[in-house]
Order: C-alpha cells, then structure tokens, then sequence
C-alpha cells in the first residue's frame, strides 16, 4: 500500500478516476444502445463510411500538424486557416470551371486543377506563415510562438472574411460524383467518399515514400530529431523547415477541397473545428509522428461518427449529434490523460505534453 | 550580402511591393472604403486616406531609416519610390477594377472605391496624381527620420492626438449634448463651435486641428523638461509629505471615477461597462497566463459558469413553457452571487486536474477544448430543460442596494458595481502578486523544473492560479448576466477568450496597469468606433503577430516579466546558442 503512494499521487489517482468514468459511461452506453435494436447493421456501415471520410480528411490535416511539430516543436495554430484559405480559393477555381462548362466535360482534369490551385494557395500560406511569424521566433520561449500562431491564425480568417466576405458559399455541384455504390447488407458507399478515402490514401502513401526513402525525406528526419546536430550534419536546416510547411500546406489546401467535396459549403470560419479536429487525430496518433496522424485521423473520425450514436443514444439523450464535436474533445483529454504519447507513440522526448 | 542590403534603389523596390501588397489588401478588404465615411480633419482628409498614408509614410520612414548611412538625396528619392511604387498597386488594381468585374469575387470592390482612389479625377490625370500622393507620402515618412530626435516625438504625438480626437469628434458631441454640466455652458459651446466641425462624423475644424496640434506638440516638448522638474521636487520633499501627495492623488483619482458618469452620459457609461467586464476577466487570466504562465484559450468557460449560474439562480422564467427553465430558486443578485463565483471557482479547480501534466501547447488547445464542451453543452438539446439551450435565460435578477441605488439608472448601477468589482479584484491581484503564492507563480512561469526543485508544490500552485483567475471571470460573468438581460450560448464563443487574451498579452504579460490600459485599447476603441468593430479581429491578429515579434513583454510590461523575455539579448546573459546553417544545405536536396 505505501509503495503504492509513493508511485502514484493524488492526482494520477483523480485522473484515472475521471478517465474510468467516462470510459464506463461509453461502454454502458454502447451495450444500451446496441440491445435497443434501434439502428440497423446497414445505419451502422454508413456511419462508419462516413466517419472514414472524415476521418480521411483529418488525417491530411494532422499531418501538417505533426510534421511541425516534429520539426519546430510547436502547434502551429494557424493550419486551420492554412486549410480554409485552399478549400477557399479552389472554391473561386471550381466556380469558374464549372460556370465555363469544363468542369462537367472533363471532370477529372477539372477536379485536378482544383486541388492543384487549393494546394498552391495552401502552400503560398504556409510558407509565409513560416517567413514572417515563426522564423524570427525559433528560439523564443514556448508561449511566445504559440500566441504569434494564435494571432496569425485570427489574421487570416478575417483577411478571408474582408476580402471574400462573410457569407456561406457552396462549391458548385459535381454530377459526375453523385450516387454511389450499393454495399452487401444494405448499405451504401457513395462516389464522394470513394474520392476522399482514394484521394487521401494515394497522397499518404507518396508523403510516406518521401520520407522514408528520399534524401530530402532523410533530412526531415534529422530535422524533426535534433536541429542543431542536423545542421552539424551539413543539413540546411531553414530549407528542411520551408519544406515541411511546403508539404504540410499542400495537404491541407487538397484536404480543404476534398472536405468542401463532401460538405459542400465553405466560409471564413471553416477551419476551426477541421483543425482542432486534425490536431487530436494528430495527439492521438502520436504528435510528430506520420503513420501515427493518419491512423489517428481514421480513429478520430470513426469515434466522432459512430461513437457519438453508440455512446449516447442508449441513454436517450436528445440529438446527440450535437455533442458530436465534443466528443472529440473529450478524447483528446483522455488520451492526453491516459496516454500522452498517442497510439503509435510520440517520437520525441518525453516532457513534451 | 551588405552592400545588397543598403542598396537604395533594392531597399525601396523590396519595401514598395511590401507596402503594395499591404495597401491593396487592405483596400480591397474595404477599410480605405468604410474608413472614408469618417473625416478626421473637416475637408482635408478622412481616415480611409489617413490609412492610406499612414502606410506610406510608416514605409517611408523605413526605407530611409534602414539607408540612414546613404547619402540625404538618395535617402529622400528611395522614400519617395516606395510611397510612389505603393500606389502603383493601387493604380493596377484600378485598372484591373475597371477592366473587369471583380466583385463575385471581392465584395469590396465597388466602382465607388476606384473612384475614391482616384480622388474623383478621370483617368491620365488621376495616375499622377496617385503616384505624386505616394511620393509625398513617402516624402514625410522620410522627413520623419530626418528631423532630430528631440523634434521627431513631439510631432508624432502632435499628429496622434489630432487624430484620436478627429475620430472621436462624434463622441465628444454626444457627450457634450448629454451631458446637463456641459450642455448649457457658453464657454464649452464656443469651444466645441472652433474645434470640432459641425456635422455628423467630421471631425476636426481646420483651426481646430491646427490649435489641437500645436498644444499637444508643446506638451510633448515640453514634457520631459516638466517632468524631470516634478520629479526632483518630490525627491526634495521630505518622505511623509510625498507620501502624502502620493495619497492625494489617489484620492482625486477615485473621486474623478465616482463623479464620471454625469459626465460620460449613458452611452460612454455603458461602454466603460462593458471595458470593465473585460477588465476583470483580463485581471483574472492575468493571473493564469501572466503570473503563473499557463496559457489558457478555454477561459470563457467560466465565464460562461458564472453567468449561467447568475442566470439560473435568479431567473423568473421559470415554469414548463418555452423560454422558460424547469428549475430555479429565483433568488436575489447578492444570493447568487456568491455561488457564480463558487463553482466557477469549483469549475476552475476541476478542469485544472487533468491538465496538471500538460504544458505549453497542450494546455492551450486542451483548455480550449474545455471552453468549447462548455459551449456545446449550453447549447445542445441534452441540457435544455436546465440552460435553455440555444434560446438561453432571460430575465436574471439586477443588483439592488434599497434606497442607495433607487437614484441611478441601469447604467450608473452597473458602473458602481463593475468600479467595485474592479477595484475589488485589482486588490486581491496585487496582494496575491506580492504574496508568497505569487512568487511561486513567477518561479513556475519561469521554469517548472526548476520550481518544483527548489520547494515549489506545483499542484497546488497551478490549481490555485487556476481557481483564482476563474473565481474572477465568474464575478464578471454573473455581473455581464444580470447587465445584459440574458444569457445565450453564443456569447461564449472561442472568440472571447481570444479578446481577452489579447488584452493580457497586449497590455503586458503580469502587468496590472497593462491590463487595463489593454482592454482600454482592445475592446473600448472598437467599441466607440463602429467602422473599426468590423476589422477588430483582423487588427486583433495582426497585433498580436507583430507585439510578439517587436515587442513580447506588452505596452506596459512588469518589470520582471520583461527581463524574462530579454534574457538572452541582455549583454550581461548568456548568449543564445547558434544555428549555423549548412552552406549551399549540401546532404538536404
């Protein structure tokens, strides 16, 4: 029993206490739920689709999250707007397409000069992000950076919102991509989901392949391990970091389209919740860790989905969609509670969180 | 590299297209248009000019500063560039305007703006007449760095005060108008007859400007000779009659807070209402992310704790119909103030647990988490019956004290009541700073290791910081409740906690006076100035990035805040380990 107290303090203790309950609560609610026999397998594999979509999503933004922080050891708040500004600007690019009656004719190239413009922006962000706010901050303390992302993440939405205006606009439809697939069973997988979980798996696979196998890969590595010794290494360090934000502001800009695919409606404020969203997939799946992003992208996606609908319905809480983003929070706490260095474990030291 | 640096004609092209690029954002973003509807000097030049030239002369003086080694007339003419290259973006984006139609795209961009860019000149005309505008521009930002030290802040000030009072002309009318020891007055009619323009949002008079730039300027020269001559007098005096003075002028202080409202008028008073509620809660994460260095993004939550308890415990809407709550006591303002403050202290305590272990970042985005469950509760039908869900609480109890507040009006009772409250909380801030408790906040925002190393229980330390600053947005909540008349759960949105962080930040990590002066600047300007409301977090974002790049220890900085900050710049410290880059970054590509 001493030897108990010893290892453990009050504290461990409450916070154990306080994840064992919510864990409790869910699987209560999961058996309740499931032994009312209100939702079909068939609901249960759409839910499940549509939370791999999201999911999917997430993944390429917590990658943006996690490479940064692998290499500047720092959130950089303001991914979210990095996000919005590509879904934003692929917006005016899908408008045009659409109104000239390209888009319909060749809806492949159409859609790739739209990601390919939303990356551009994404990118063209990112890497200003780095030039003005954060590169005079390298070596500032920790709240210093953290505030300037905060800011800038606040610049940006509302540069959006004066230049572009505040009302909700919707990317044009795409009739190429409507319908979908019937599944055994019941259920359906439509085209757009089909499109985001390709899309996304193809670009995690190609960011996986840089940066295990490249040389610039290999850098990044170093980089994300220890800066100064990089260098010491004949790594240019400013050039690794550019890239990072390069790579990490594309996935976000192709993200924000395929996000814009599947909700259609995009405004200035778009980015806030994506982006929170992202960076718990990213805590969850371990921070600077790249596999570890995508699979908590995927994780993430499939608890807020499914969970929200399994936890509370059993209980008989009203709507409980609405707490659906609530539910992400709730994991990001535990899983800081629980585990703070994620599934796939945090690659970096340890007294980080 | 160097001799690339100081090049004239480099210097000027690099600032210009900066410069460029921030005029035609800001331009299309429609600030020069709004702007425009508000003169600050009667017929001479409105603030959407003012912003306009503003940047020209703020570039101006750049580019001549960083060339201060150049000869004097290469200097002028690189200052002289960048004004003129600025607006050739701007004649670019007339052309691009005029050409096509760019309004699906940016709302702002209205034939009207063009107009106003050209000063209402048709087409070869007007070109020049934008370029020689930049020019000028740049001009007096050059001249600006050209003048003498000695001269330079004094017509800086000169030039603020015309401003700040051409913007605020409306306001002093009102306030005239409303006021009964002002309105009647012949002396105060022929004053506001000479200075102020008569009309609405015009500003200056010509004279007026002239009398008001001149005065301030004086003042401003004149300032360091008086000031130094106060000083040595107090130092003269013998120390109990100093501290006399020194309580004199408290006195007078509080007695000029308490008669304020007979002079503000309604209006001004309900917006120093509102600037105090902001006050407290800055006060109180001032202590959470000042003191004790834990950067909080989810302090609207109790915020939010304190007003729906206000709300709930005093509501008479109670009953099963629609907008109404199925359970409260009903009882009085002064009954349920105490439990606000309870449990959001309580809220503070409990939320503080599970982030014990987290720092920097983690913290941030777990506390902003927090603020956001608390939101989403309020507002999901799960909790209706009890908060009201999306439709709120209305009706919360207002603050009576019998015969002594039968006399005010709503806004005066809530003015004595927020002076208190401030007053209240700006003790309880400093003797907690000066305590024990608030050193071993200062050790931890230094380092925690360190901290805890040297005795410093950091458990209890963080969770004190943690209860104290949300017992105090508690306070403001329940006293923004019974204000308002309501309480809805989009009035604690992340956003609040943004503003009042930027107060903090802005006014000074850990500094009690910065504080107060951030949440003057922060959150009254934007108030009083109903054009600014709809960029206030654009410029909120803005100043944030460039405080923490020029200036990270805030306007009016604690003392050993700002020695924190400096610490590795400070000849005496140690200086800050190097990265030395790879030349070429051989190994990279």
């Amino acid at each position: 029993m001493r030897r108990f107290f010893e290892r453990y303090d009050l504290v461990d203790v409450i916070m154990w206490l306080i994840a064992a309950t919510i864990i409790i609560v869910a699987v209560f609610g999961s058996v309740k739920t499931i032994q009312s026999g209100k939702y079909s397998a068939a609901t249960w594999v759409d839910l499940g689709l549509s939370g791999l979509t999201q999911g999917s999503v997430y993944a390429l933004i917590a990658l943006g999250y996690t490479m940064v922080y692998g290499v500047l050891r720092m959130i950089n708040f303001a991914h979210s707007e990095v996000f919005m500004g590509g879904s934003f600007i692929g917006y005016f690019a899908a408008t045009a397409l659409a109104s000239s009656g390209f888009m319909n004719a060749n809806p492949v190239a159409g859609l790739i000069v739209v990601f390919f413009v939303a990356g551009l922006t994404s990118v063209v962000i990112a890497v200003m992000l780095e030039r003005i706010a954060y590169r005079p901050l390298r070596r500032a303390p920790r709240l210093v950076p953290l505030i300037t992302a905060i800011g800038a993440s606040l610049f940006l939405q509302y540069m959006f919102r004066g230049l572009f205006g505040s009302q909700i606009r919707s990317y044009p439809p795409m009739p190429s991509l409507e319908g979908g697939i019937g599944l055994p069973g019941g259920g359906e997988i439509e085209y757009v989901q089909v499109l985001v979980i390709v899309a996304a798996a193809l670009m995690m696979l190609v960011l996986y392949l840089f940066v295990q196998r490249t040389r610039a890969g290999r850098a990044l590595r170093a980089v994300s391990e220890d800066k100064d010794v990089a260098a010491l290494m004949g790594i240019d360090v400013d050039a690794t970091i550019v890239r990072t934000f390069v790579i990490g502001g594309a996935f976000a800009g192709m993200a924000g389209v395929l996000y814009a695919l599947i909700y259609r409606q995009i405004t200035f404020f778009m980015g806030f919740i994506p982006g929170i969203k992202a960076f718990t997939a990213a805590v969850l799946g371990g921070i600077g860790n790249i596999p570890g992003a995508m699979l908590g992208g995927l994780t993430l996606g499939v608890t807020e989905s499914v969970g929200t609908i399994l936890f509370l319905d059993g209980y008989g809480v009203p709507a409980p969609y609405q707490l659906k983003d609530g539910i992400a929070f709730i994991v990001l706490v535990l899983i800081l509670i629980l585990r703070p260095s994620g599934i796939l474990g945090e690659q970096l030291a340890k007294t980080k969180a | 590299m160097t001799t690339k640096r100081t090049s004239p004609l480099g210097t000027a092209l690099r600032q210009g297209i900066f410069a460029g690029a921030i005029a035609a954002l800001l331009t299309l973003m429609g600030m020069v248009e709004t702007f425009n509807e508000r003169d600050i000097i009667e017929g001479v030049i409105s603030m959407g000019l003012l912003l306009l030239v503003a940047i020209l002369v703020v570039f101006g003086s750049a580019v001549a500063g960083a060339l201060a080694e150049a000869r004097l007339a290469y200097r002028l003419a690189a200052s002289a560039l960048t004004g003129a290259l600025t607006e050739l973006f701007l004649i670019g984006l007339v052309i691009l305007g005029q050409q096509a139609n760019l309004r699906p795209v940016f709302p702002n961009a209205s034939p009207e703006l063009w107009e106003l860019l050209q000063f209402g000149l048709s087409v070869p005309l007007s070109y020049l007449a934008m370029l020689a505008f930049g020019a000028i521009g740049g001009l007096l930002g050059a001249g600006l760095t050209i003048l003498s030290r000695r001269f330079r802040g004094p017509v800086i000030v000169g030039v603020i005060t015309v401003v700040l009072i051409g913007l605020l002309e409306d306001l002093i009318g009102i306030t005239i108008a409303s006021s009964p020891l002002f309105a009647t007055s012949p002396l105060v009619e022929t004053l506001n007859e000479f200075f102020l323009a008569q009309g609405v949002e015009s500003g200056l008079s010509k004279p007026g400007a002239v009398v008001v730039f001149l005065i301030s300027s004086v003042l401003a020269y004149l300032w360091p000779i008086l000031r130094s001559g106060a000083r040595s007098r107090t130092q003269a005096m013998p120390s109990r009659r100093r501290h006399g003075l020194a309580l004199t002028a408290y006195g007078v202080f509080v007695v000029v807070l308490l008669i304020l409202p007979n002079f503000l008028g309604p209006f001004l008073t309900d917006v120093s209402n509102s600037v105090m509620i902001f006050t407290l809660m800055a006060l109180g994460l001032n202590i959470v992310v000042g003191f004790a260095g834990l950067l909080d993004l989810g302090y609207v939550a109790f915020f939010a704790i304190g007003a729906y308890t206000m709300g709930v415990l005093t509501t008479t809407a109670v009953g099963g119909g629609s907008g109404q709550i199925v359970w409260g006591p009903g009882l009085t303002f002064w009954g349920a103030l105490p439990f606000a403050v309870l449990f959001s202290l309580l809220a503070g305590v409990l939320l503080g647990i599970p982030v014990l272990r987290m720092r920097g970042d983690y913290l941030a985005i777990v506390t902003l988490g927090f603020g956001e469950i608390v939101r989403y509760l309020a507002l999901s039908d799960a909790l209706k019956p009890y908060t009201g869900g999306s439709q709120g609480i209305v009706e919360p109890a207002i603050p009576t004290l019998g015969q002594l507040t039968a006399s005010l009006n709503a806004q005066e009772l809530y003015y004595y009541l927020l002076l208190a409250c401030v007053g209240l909380v700006i003790f309880i801030a400093i003797r907690l700073r000066d305590s024990r408790q608030g050193r071993s906040w200062m050790a931890v925002r230094e380092d925690e290791d360190v901290a805890q190393a040297m005795g410093v229980r950091l458990v209890s330390t963080k969770l004190l910081a943690f209860a104290s600053g949300a017992a105090m947005a508690g306070l403001a909540g329940a006293v923004f409740a019974s204000k308002v008349g309501s309480i809805y759960p989009h009035s604690f949105d992340l956003l609040k906690s943004i503003n009042v962080l930027a107060i903090v930040i802005v006014g000074g990590m850990g500094s009690i006076p910065g504080v107060i002066l951030g949440s003057l600047a922060l959150f009254g300007l934007p108030e009083l100035l109903r054009e600014f409301s709809e960029y206030r977090y654009f410029v909120f974002g803005a100043v944030l990035v460039a405080m923490m790049l020029t200036r990270p220890e805030g306007l009016l900085p604690s003392a050993k805040r700002k020695q924190e900050l400096h610490e590795a710049t400070e000849p005496g410290g140690e200086p800050p380990p190097q990265v030395v880059a790879a030349p070429g970054g051989a190994g990279s590509a």
